[in-house]
């Protein structure tokens, strides 16, 4: 029973940016299953990022309800907002993801600070930061390299490293690759999509680039789920 | 770790920060070295007198009277007579007398005739006696001892010849009457140091052949003449009077200024020390007002560089929001940023005050008789640096509450 409850679940959420009236989010329903690996395609100004914080509770819906892992996130305080979504959710940024002054091993193991419980998975830190390292074709010797010094491509693989570990049950990804060439694009997917499966974590990247549909057990567009609401129309 | 981001953060605008750490620490060190320089002022002002219970002179200001006799600052206005002198030293409740006698002048320095009781009476920081470092106290009439300061200055040795000017800043000199120099006085930090002693019949003996002023024309008695003669004042100065009973100073303060032969003032040594610092103090009190400023001004450009370090850091503030950290923890990293920026600049800046002292403490000596003490830092001065650090961290809320509201408002979504 508990593989089959959603990961995610939005129902009839609403929301309209304070002070932006022009612009609101409408998502009747949306429901993530675990160790799912969905690609949540459109286009830039359709909502994407504000459906982001809304997952991620850092905006509160007006109306409806957002749930993670059976959690109504709206419900909780703000405070145990910020840490229900770092114990919950590992995220990836299109780019900049990563304090340049801080080491590696530093960058990967920030959410943990935050999350006492996701802590506790990882019994040995400096070993599986190693390991996931490792795993993403890393090479060795970078967990004490400063952040700031990595290549673009090696910096996403230490951002997907921290999305991992601790084994999140959701993971988010906003465009992680648009700033990646090709080739590297193509071995980030591979590692991202062998690692979250390994760990049985449900994955959601959202992507304008539908070439990458065939990779994901399930392809949904913005607008099939959601509708901007304008003012103007 | 997060402390460790926090430095690592820090570490990485090393150029900023340290501009930042460099004008705390100039400030500090600029307010921590005013405050030496007037507790040194103070202390050695305090510290020029001791041991003598009355000033007495011609009737002026106290102030007055206190500047010319002890600091030969300006000039009496008016001397007292040998009689009045002797009635006083024959008052029962008077213990010990010296008499002094100023108005001549050697180069830069003043000269003071005196008895030889001067050396023994005199006494500064609390209780301190002078001492003879070179040669010994006058035997001859015109034998002469002088101040660390003069000897120091000029270049004088035990046996050479110098010439009293007669008045001060003047071109008649006394160049019938030679002085020898037959002693060299220990440093005191006093305005000792800067005086030529001379005796009080010495003085006399220079204007024997002088009237009104000026020297006779033609007239110039041989030294060995002079020897002969008896050379007693008509007048001095001002005189330094110990009591026998320190219950009678104030009887006999008043019986001396009720002195119905001659207009006289006695003063309280003391008394007048404290009149004069509150007269200097007002000046004191600017100085530190503005090294206050200064330090301030420091802490303001603080606050200004870490609100110009906010949009560069909006990512990674984001960062942290993102990874779960409250917008409470990127309040407090800031804080605690500006705290050890402000912590390491007051540590710097003692620092760089101890260094200032190494090499300042000399030439400030030599430049304005001011001698500062090298302590451990006191009590006030581990004040001052707490309430640098303290007053840093206060000045860096007003960044740290604007990138909480941003920190809120962007959530982990920046957009630049």
């Amino acid at each position: 029973m508990a593989d089959t409850a959603p990961i995610l679940d939005l129902d009839d959420v609403r929301y309209r940016w304070l002070g932006r009236t022009s612009f609101g989010l409408h998502v009747p329903n949306l429901t993530l299953a675990p160790a799912e690996t969905v690609l949540l395609l459109g286009e830039s100004g359709s909502g994407k990022s504000t459906l982001l914080s809304l997952i991620c509770g850092t905006i509160i819906a007006q109306s409806g309800c957002v749930s993670v892992a059976g959690h109504n996130i709206a419900a909780l305080s703000a405070g145990k907002r910020d840490r229900f979504r770092a114990e919950q959710i590992g995220l990836i940024f299109q780019q900049f993801n990563l304090l340049p002054f801080a080491s590696v091993r530093d960058n990967i193991l920030l959410p943990l600070q935050f999350a006492p419980n996701r802590r506790k998975r990882v019994t040995h830190l400096n070993a599986e930061a190693k390991r996931l390292c490792h795993d993403l074709g890393l090479p060795d010797n970078v967990m004490t390299a400063q952040a700031g010094a990595l290549s673009v491509g090696q910096q996403q693989r230490v951002a997907a490293a921290r999305a991992l570990i601790g084994t999140p049950p959701l993971i988010i990804a906003d465009e992680p690759t648009s700033s990646l060439d090709a080739a590297t694009q193509t071995t980030f997917l591979e590692l991202l999509f062998s690692q979250s499966r390994a760990h049985g974590t449900t994955l959601l990247m959202v992507s304008h680039d539908e070439r990458l549909s065939s990779q994901f057990d399930r392809v949904i567009h913005m607008s099939d789920i959601s509708y901007a609401e304008r003012a103007d129309t | 770790m997060i402390l460790r981001l926090a430095f690592g953060s820090l570490l990485a605008r090393v150029l900023t920060v340290g501009m930042t750490i460099l004008a705390i620490a100039l400030s500090v060190a600029l307010f921590l070295g005013v405050e030496k320089i007037r507790t040194g002022a103070k202390a050695s002002f305090a510290d020029t007198i001791s041991g003598t219970d009355l000033i007495v002179g011609a009737r002026s200001g106290s102030v007055q009277l206190l500047l010319y006799s002890v600091f030969r600052i300006g000039n009496a206005t008016n001397n007292m007579t040998w009689v009045s002198y002797q009635d006083i030293a024959d008052r029962p409740e008077v213990d010990w007398i010296v008499p002094i006698s100023l108005g001549d002048s050697h180069r830069q320095f003043r000269v003071m005739g005196t008895t030889p009781a001067f050396f023994e009476r005199y006494k500064y920081r609390s209780g301190q006696s002078l001492a003879v470092r070179d040669g010994a106290i006058m035997s001859d009439l015109f034998d002469t001892v002088i101040g660390a300061d003069v000897a120091a200055t000029l270049g004088y040795d035990i046996g050479d010849p110098i010439v009293v000017a007669h008045g001060l800043a003047s071109f008649s000199q006394h160049k019938d009457q030679p002085f020898r120099i037959s002693g060299i006085l220990e440093k005191t930090g006093t305005p000792v140091d800067r005086t030529v002693i001379v005796s009080l019949e010495a003085i006399e003996a220079v204007h024997v052949d002088w009237q009104s002023g000026a020297q006779v024309p033609g007239k110039s008695t041989p030294a060995d003449v002079i020897r002969q003669m008896e050379l007693e004042p008509q007048a001095v100065t001002a005189a330094l009077v110990g009591v026998k009973s320190r219950l009678q100073v104030f009887g006999l303060q008043r019986s001396i200024n009720e002195y119905a032969q001659e207009p006289l003032l006695a003063i309280l040594p003391g008394v007048a020390l404290q009149e004069l610092w509150q007269i200097v103090g007002i000046a004191e009190t600017a100085l530190i007002a503005v090294s206050a400023m200064v330090v301030v001004t420091a802490l303001i450009g603080m606050m200004a560089t870490i609100f110009s370090s906010l949009n560069e850091r909006r990512r990674e503030m984001a960062i942290f929001r993102a990874m779960g950290a409250r917008p409470r923890v990127v309040l407090c990293l800031l804080v605690l940023e500006a705290v050890v920026t402000a912590a390491i600049g007051a540590i710097f800046g003692l620092v760089l005050l101890y260094v200032g002292l190494f090499v300042g403490q000399p030439l400030i000596d030599s430049a304005f008789g001011l001698w500062l003490p090298i302590e451990a830092p006191t009590m006030r001065e581990i004040w001052v640096l707490f309430g640098v650090v303290a007053a840093g961290a206060i000045v860096s809320m007003v960044p740290a509450l604007r990138a909480y509201r941003m920190s809120v408002a962007d959530g982990m979504i920046v957009r630049i």
